[in-house]
């Protein structure tokens, strides 16, 4: 599967099928720091992805200036 | 995971609530969310104009977008903080929103404003750029609302926000900002407008994610010289706890707001006054922007 990461933007292949909470937990990525997205869709961490998915981990901190 | 409400398939899962929401419902539970925190502050009310500030990010084009949804008569306010290609995309971003909701929009420029944009703030006064430029967007939304006539300015600053804040002057005991940490500040003077925070029940994750069921389109790249921020850093490790115990973070600044805010509040004691130089609200004779802008007119 195709992982999209972003800031900066960047793809990781993982081979295999796998739950999303395993990807996450394979590229170290705290759940609550990011939305999952397959096919223009928010997926939660109990979701199967397959090897021919790709999905995007998209950031969600932001920060700076209060 | 299915939907707590409906049954139907779940898109976002909510640990700290034990709970799971499809997407109508998740968005259903988010203005839920705004809606009480609107009622339990008395933030305002649907007769009073409200200057909403936008950066284009997720948090605040969330915002407005449910203010205008629930009828309420919104101008937003873009403060363009000349931070290259970032400013440039996230004036875009605000442009298109007010464009496609038919809502005004307000832009201030920081380099009209202060003499320089804030890549040159930082070079001068030789202190992280969000000092700066926290301090330029504290006083610029405040003349905004006051020469537009609006009694209240409302920020996009969500759970997460609020917690790091709050982590960063405990850390420090800074007891003059600890009072002030608040989903709503009262005007105290004249000069100075509400200040409110309608998205404090919020956390960023769930924020991003009603701003993408939105399909609004907004700047996910992170500011350029946010990398790095001490705020960051707290919300980094807030995260870390609320991994490990789901509802930290929401207990950590809930805990203070309900139990702990109180005692600081009444330990302060601030007199107001008015700067010498632009009439705006100070502590002493010049203000912190003034004193600033000064600076900025030295070096450049």
């Amino acid at each position: 599967m195709k992982v999209v990461l972003r800031n900066p933007r960047r793809e990781v292949e993982l081979a295999g099928n796998r739950r999303v909470k395993d990807v996450l937990r394979e590229l170290d990525i705290l759940p609550e720091t990011v939305l999952v997205i397959r096919d223009d869709e928010l997926v939660t961490a109990d979701q199967l992805v397959t090897d021919a998915d790709t999905i995007e981990l998209r950031p969600v901190m932001s920060g700076g200036a209060q | 995971m299915k939907c707590r409400k409906c049954g139907g398939t779940a898109v976002l899962e909510l640990r700290r609530h034990n709970a799971a929401f499809c997407a109508d419902d998740f968005q259903e539970f988010f203005r839920n969310q705004v809606r009480e925190a609107i009622r339990r502050h008395r933030m305002f009310t649907i007769d009073e104009p409200v200057l909403v500030a936008v950066s284009g990010g997720k948090d605040s084009l969330a915002l407005w977008d449910v203010l205008i949804d629930e009828g309420y008569r919104t101008t937003g306010l873009y403060l363009d903080l000349g931070i290259f290609d970032y400013s440039v995309e996230s004036r875009g971003k605000c442009e298109a929103f007010a464009a496609a909701r038919g809502v005004p929009l307000m832009i201030k420029r920081v380099e009209e404003e202060v003499g320089a944009p804030v890549p040159v703030i930082k070079q001068v006064t030789r202190r992280p750029p969000c000092s700066g430029c926290g301090l330029s967007k504290r006083y610029l939304m405040n003349r905004a609302a006051l020469e537009a006539g609006m009694p209240v300015v409302a920020t996009g600053h969500n759970l997460d926000d609020e917690a790091a804040t709050l982590f960063g002057s405990v850390m420090h005991w800074q007891m003059d900002s600890l009072p002030r940490q608040s989903p709503a500040l009262a005007s105290t003077h004249p000069k100075l407008v509400r200040r409110v925070k309608p998205l404090y029940r919020l956390s960023e994750r769930e924020t991003a994610a009603f701003a993408f069921l939105r399909r609004i389109d907004y700047i996910v790249d992170e500011c350029p010289f946010a990398k790095g921020a001490t705020s960051i850093a707290h919300k980094e490790i807030l995260n870390r706890m609320e991994d490990a115990s789901p509802g930290a973070k929401h207990n950590f600044l809930f805990g203070f707001l309900e139990k702990a805010r109180p005692a600081f509040e009444r330990a302060e004691a601030v007199v107001l006054n008015e700067c010498v130089r632009c009439g705006q609200v100070t502590t002493g004779t010049l203000c912190a922007f003034c004193k600033l802008a000064d600076q900025v007119k030295r070096s450049v």
